[in-house]
């Protein structure tokens, strides 16, 4: 939500950019890669092997369904990692 | 362990989950004189209940999506060990557990081990949702209730523009709130469940309500925001499918019975982008079933009125102890926290205990699952979401086999084996095969999991040759 209508009133933060899969995407720092992810419009980015698109399901870290590689590591819970400015994201090849 | 290797840290009393539970037990311990250490999984503490901004973004006006605020910067104040991950417990006799830890970066590659081997135990891991599969539920933009209220409340994203809010339970009350704080339109909240028993569960004995009234206060202020927005509360009314390519576009909704088999002719289909759905809670369990502890026939541990579990030093406290809400969670963790640090509860801090167990019994009542929601699931629905294995390949795998036994059943139909570990089918793949096979020989054993969370071999590779070296 834009922060200058945001009820809670969040203070001010750093904007951050990751890449994904070679694009870059803004966010702010202390979002986690699927808050970037999701702030920028994304709402699927795994495919299951057959074929489905998956984004966040459970937020909490108990689905994985939301797997990224960062910094080619691959199997990391979006929901979960904290973004770092200039991570570079790839959504290809999960489980 | 030789001089070189790994230190075991040995505090009096270790505490695992700072939510409402953990960080009441930890204070209590702490207040009693032991040496403590908390610890958590997440980067911060507050646990989902008060899941905040991170502190880069520390907002003014935060309380506005909590309850219990200010007892949470009360408690927050206290030594937390954040981003530490417990993956293994090593049982011992006659002593609780040696926990094993990676501290670091969520599913990250070089974390720090460390090792406790603490005179008391007290878990307090909390809960996840239980979802309950229908077709097209493995859409991207169906979510648990849990997921939007994270997004809001730890990112300020809202998970949709026109969002449905459906299940059973009053936690959809507070996330149909938070939703409208994050800027969404909230076009309804369906609860499963019909008045007749919505009443019953609630009405029943009204003054028992008196003792939990800063909980009435907390529903009737979420009541207020649907009325203030005009967003119509359903009851015996469910979201039974979702649709779209690629992502969703619509639901279909419709009435159900008292047994939540949907009403033929009651359908209708709603226009929307994001769903948010929760059926209830499944205590996390997994370390506590590692450690050894009983569990009851919901799949709860089994507690003492001072929070001991069935394994001698091991506590429990909050929603793994069996779902309650938030001041449940801190009533069962003051009384842990106090029997583990070795003293002892007075009975106004019993008493505050058992006054909310009756709260948590009204709300297994109220809104508990029913099994009517199998008319639901089509033979194509998705239940396994990992492995991908539908309602059909489960039935044909139980009349194939001739199997009433659940490991081999999900051995062969490979449900509830993927990534996830089971966490969000386990209970439903039980119910079904249940159903499927006339009675399973071995219900249960979803929750038996080796390592308690995700860990990489190069990680245990490493763990291992710092303990040896």
């Amino acid at each position: 939500m834009e922060t200058q209508y945001d009820p809670v009133r969040p203070g001010e933060t750093s904007p951050i950019t990751i890449i994904v899969d070679g694009t870059p995407v803004r966010g702010l720092n202390g979002q986690t890669v699927a808050g970037v992810l999701m702030g920028a419009g994304r709402l699927a980015w795994r495919t299951t092997r057959n074929g489905r698109p998956r984004g966040v399901f459970c937020g909490i870290g108990v689905c994985h369904d939301c797997l990224v590689a960062v910094n080619g590591l691959s199997d990391v819970r979006a929901c979960q990692r904290r973004a770092a400015d200039g991570d570079s994201i790839s959504t290809e090849a999960q489980a | 362990m030789s001089a070189a290797g790994m230190t075991v840290e040995t505090p009096d009393v270790l505490v695992v989950g700072a939510g409402p539970a953990g960080l009441a037990a930890a204070d209590a311990a702490r207040n009693a004189g032991a040496r403590v250490v908390l610890l958590d999984a997440a980067g911060d503490a507050g646990g989902q209940y008060w899941r905040h901004l991170p502190a880069e973004r520390p907002a003014a006006n935060e309380r506005i999506l909590h309850h219990g605020w200010d007892r949470f910067t009360a408690l927050r104040g206290q030594e937390i060990l954040t981003d530490a991950q417990v993956w293994l417990a090593e049982r011992h006799d006659d002593r609780p557990p040696t926990l094993h830890v990676l501290v670091g970066p969520a599913d990250g590659r070089d974390r720090v081990p460390r090792t406790f081997a603490p005179k008391a135990l007290v878990l307090a891991t909390g809960a996840y949702e239980r979802t309950l599969p229908f077709p097209g539920w493995d859409l991207p933009g169906v979510f648990t209730a849990g997921a939007a209220q994270a997004l809001a409340k730890s990112e300020r994203v809202a998970v949709g523009r026109r969002v449905l809010v459906a299940g059973a339970g009053p936690f959809l009350l507070p996330v149909a709130s938070s939703l409208i704080r994050t800027g969404a339109e909230v076009v309804g909240v369906l609860e499963a469940n019909g008045w007749p028993r919505l009443g019953r569960g609630w009405s029943r004995r009204p003054t028992e309500l008196l003792a939990t009234r800063h909980k009435t206060g907390e529903l009737a202020g979420y009541v207020r925001d649907l009325a203030r927005h005009r967003i119509p509360y359903r009851a015996a009314t469910a979201v039974v499918a979702a649709h779209g390519a690629g992502q969703v576009s619509s639901v279909t909704v419709a009435r159900l019975d008292p047994r939540w088999a949907p009403i033929p002719g009651t359908s209708r289909d709603i226009s929307v982008d994001a769903v948010c759905v929760s059926h209830g809670f499944v205590p996390r369990v997994e370390l506590a079933v590692s450690a050894g502890c009983g569990l009851d026939a919901y799949g709860a541990v089994v507690t003492d009125h001072d929070g001991r579990t069935t394994v001698p030093g091991v506590y429990a406290a909050g929603e793994i102890t069996g779902i309650g809400g938030a001041d449940l969670a801190l009533a069962e963790g003051v009384v842990a926290g106090l029997a583990a640090a070795g003293a002892t509860a007075s009975d106004a801090q019993r008493r505050s205990l058992s006054e909310n167990q009756r709260f948590a019994a009204r709300l297994e009542a109220a809104h508990g699952i029913r099994p009517g929601w199998v008319g639901w699931l089509g033979d194509d629905t998705t239940v396994c979401r990992c492995e991908e294995v539908t309602a059909g390949d489960l039935r044909a795998g139980a009349a194939a086999t001739g199997s009433r036994g659940l490991r081999s059943l999900r051995l062969s139909t490979r449900a509830g084996l993927g990534v996830c570990q089971g966490r969000v089918c386990g209970r439903t793949v039980e119910e079904l095969l249940h159903r499927h096979t006339g009675g399973l020989l071995d219900p249960g054993r979803t929750e038996q999991r080796p390592l308690a969370a995700f860990v990489r071999l190069g990680e245990l590779a490493a763990a291992e040759e710092q303990e040896h070296s």
